[in-house]
């Protein structure tokens, strides 16, 4: 393998445990703010946390990309100059934003809380990953693409849309008004999701079709349908984020109304459910299937989560709470991590490893598993207590609020640990195997 | 294929120009930040506030969500600024200046004055749906 791919998923595994690391000192912080702010407070543990685990989302996105496309290119086109220029400026960016966060620097934005002159550098470091990927034949040429490369270009495409849509406010005319700045920033935060998810669902759609060695996964009209479903979510269905500002009616309509065909989904899973139990005796002594299938069961899960709070009846209850993260951390953590960490575990051949290298990701697997599920009903049940407190009771104190969410906050902050233990041994793993891999890229 | 996904594009596009142009159905006067108020807005983003404190029920929660904290009648600008400038058990002094102080209890009225952050139950139509445009 190439120094600069072992490059971006080891830099990619890093940023996964710096986001463990980092989350487990926020919720202490959280728990315990008289003691953290002394030191490490919560407002600059959130934006390391935060960053870390956006960056490792899309570096691991993109990593496993380059690495696919690679190997279905043939040898003298492999290795294109500009996809080493994009990963230094890339990893060089996101070290600036970490040292800004240390020295209290901030730009403030959810999820992009770094001083806005660094969305520059990671423009066009984003424009040279574009140049170098739309340049090739394999995605640009006439003959029919299988639906993973159309899932990887619309999410590197529509990656680049709202990254510039993200950063409008910095033009006086939207701020000018806070609702549209609010509804703007929404918008583009909800499609930029829908964009990571294409290039990582891609991936997930390579991968089910080089383990089953069946190309028509990725050819048929039914992969088809879903994909331009997906697409429309990805444009028109951010509005649940926004639901009680009070911006023009129609955009919460238009939202509400496309949320609704996530069903179509949801029954797709559950008509789906009998072959996959077939699928599964076949293919569960592999370790990159079995991060596939946690991704679906945790896909299965949010989607529930998602089309609850997609109905604004309901979303004015779980709106503000900790729902809303359960859904964020549910779908980062248990489906694009997942995904990813089979991806590379694909890339690294893990499966070829000696068995206790194999049982000791498995019984990692699981601890992961168990803790991310006690992580997420923790917070299912803070966010109930709180919209309990706060709309049904509509209490207005906020320590009083507060009271019966904290025991709940306790249990996530112990399961996170339990998360990041098993999380992490995997990722130490993969990067020791990265480290050592001499594996050439066919 | 390509052909379907170019439809969806161009309406993805008319549709992102149409929510940047008519989301805030307000006149401009009345959607405009006073100049204390942009400064503040400057200063909450700068301190990273939203990390802990919520607008309109986004951003952290380790704080209370602020977006209306300036209707409460049992408070004012008296109560803000010693709140802000000395910080509380949970919240940090982040030794802000009286002016950035001002400002940033300025940012707070305009906010106020988008809208309420919180959606009463009358609003909930029977579509699920709310009514609660400006």
């Amino acid at each position: 393998m190439p120094n600069f791919l072992r490059l971006y998923i080891i830099a990619a595994l890093c940023l996964l445990l710096a986001t463990l690391v980092f989350g487990v000192l926020a919720t202490w912080a959280f728990l315990y703010p008289e003691t953290y702010n002394e030191f490490l407070p919560f407002y600059q543990l959130r934006p390391f946390h935060v960053s870390a685990a956006l960056f490792w989302i899309i570096t691991g996105a993109l990593g496993s990309i380059v690495y696919y496309k690679n190997t279905l290119l043939p040898q003298e086109k492999r290795y294109n100059y500009t996809e080493r220029i994009f990963i230094y400026l890339w990893l060089t960016t996101i070290a600036a934003i970490f040292l800004c966060y240390a020295f209290k620097k901030f730009g403030g934005r959810e999820y992009w809380e770094f001083p806005p002159v660094l969305c520059a550098p990671l423009l066009v470091s984003w424009l040279i990953a574009m140049f170098s990927y739309f340049s090739d034949s394999l995605v640009m040429g006439k003959e029919r693409k299988p639906m993973y490369i159309w899932m990887w270009s619309t999410g590197i495409f529509f990656f680049l849309l709202t990254f510039i849509e993200q950063n409008l406010w910095q033009l006086p005319w939207f701020r000018y008004s806070y609702l549209r700045e609010i509804t703007v920033q929404w918008k583009a935060n909800g499609s930029m999701v829908g964009a990571w998810n294409q290039m990582i669902y891609g991936t997930s759609l390579f991968l089910m079709v080089k383990i089953s060695g069946d190309e028509t996964i990725a050819n048929n009209k039914t992969a088809f349908l879903f994909y331009m479903l997906g697409l429309t979510n990805l444009m028109f269905n951010w509005g649940h984020h926004i639901y009680n500002v009070p911006a023009a009616s129609w955009i919460r309509s238009t939202s509400y109304m496309i949320s609704m065909t996530e069903w179509i989904f949801l029954i797709r899973i559950i008509q789906g459910f009998k072959s996959k139990l077939q699928e599964r005796k076949k293919h569960r002594h592999l370790i990159t299937y079995r991060f596939i299938i946690a991704s679906e069961f945790w896909v299965f899960m949010n989607l529930l989560l998602a089309l609850a709070m997609s109905i604004p009846a309901i979303n004015r209850y779980t709106h503000g709470t900790h729902i809303t993260v359960a859904h964020a951390m549910g779908t980062t953590i248990g489906i694009n991590t997942m995904i990813l960490l089979g991806s590379f575990s694909y890339i690294l051949d893990i499966d070829y490893k000696s068995s206790i290298i194999k049982k000791s990701i498995s019984f990692s697997y699981w601890i992961s598993q168990y803790g991310l599920l006690l992580f997420w009903l923790s917070l299912i049940g803070a966010g109930i207590m709180k919209a309990h407190q706060a709309t049904v009771l509509n209490i207005n104190s906020f320590q009083q609020i507060m009271a019966p969410v904290i025991p709940f906050i306790k249990l996530f902050s112990i399961a996170g640990i339990a998360l990041a233990i098993g999380i992490g041994i995997i990722a130490v793993i993969y990067i020791y195997y990265t480290f050592n891999s001499t594996k050439p890229i066919n | 294929m390509f052909r379907s996904w170019l439809a969806l594009f161009i309406a993805f596009v008319i549709y992102s120009c149409m929510v940047y142009s008519y989301c805030d159905k307000r006149s401009v006067s009345d959607s405009i930040p006073p100049p204390h108020a942009l400064a503040g807005w400057k200063t909450w983003q700068s301190k990273n506030c939203q990390a802990c404190h919520q607008l309109y029920g986004l951003g952290g929660y380790l704080g209370p969500d602020l977006t209306n904290v300036t209707a409460d009648t049992n408070k004012n600008e008296i109560y803000f600024s010693a709140f802000i400038k000395y910080g509380t058990g949970k919240m940090p002094n982040f030794h802000l200046n009286d002016s950035e102080i001002n400002n940033l209890i300025s940012f707070l009225y305009w906010i106020n004055k988008s809208g309420k952050s919180k959606v009463d139950k009358e609003k909930v139509t029977w579509s699920g749906n709310y009514n609660i445009e400006k």
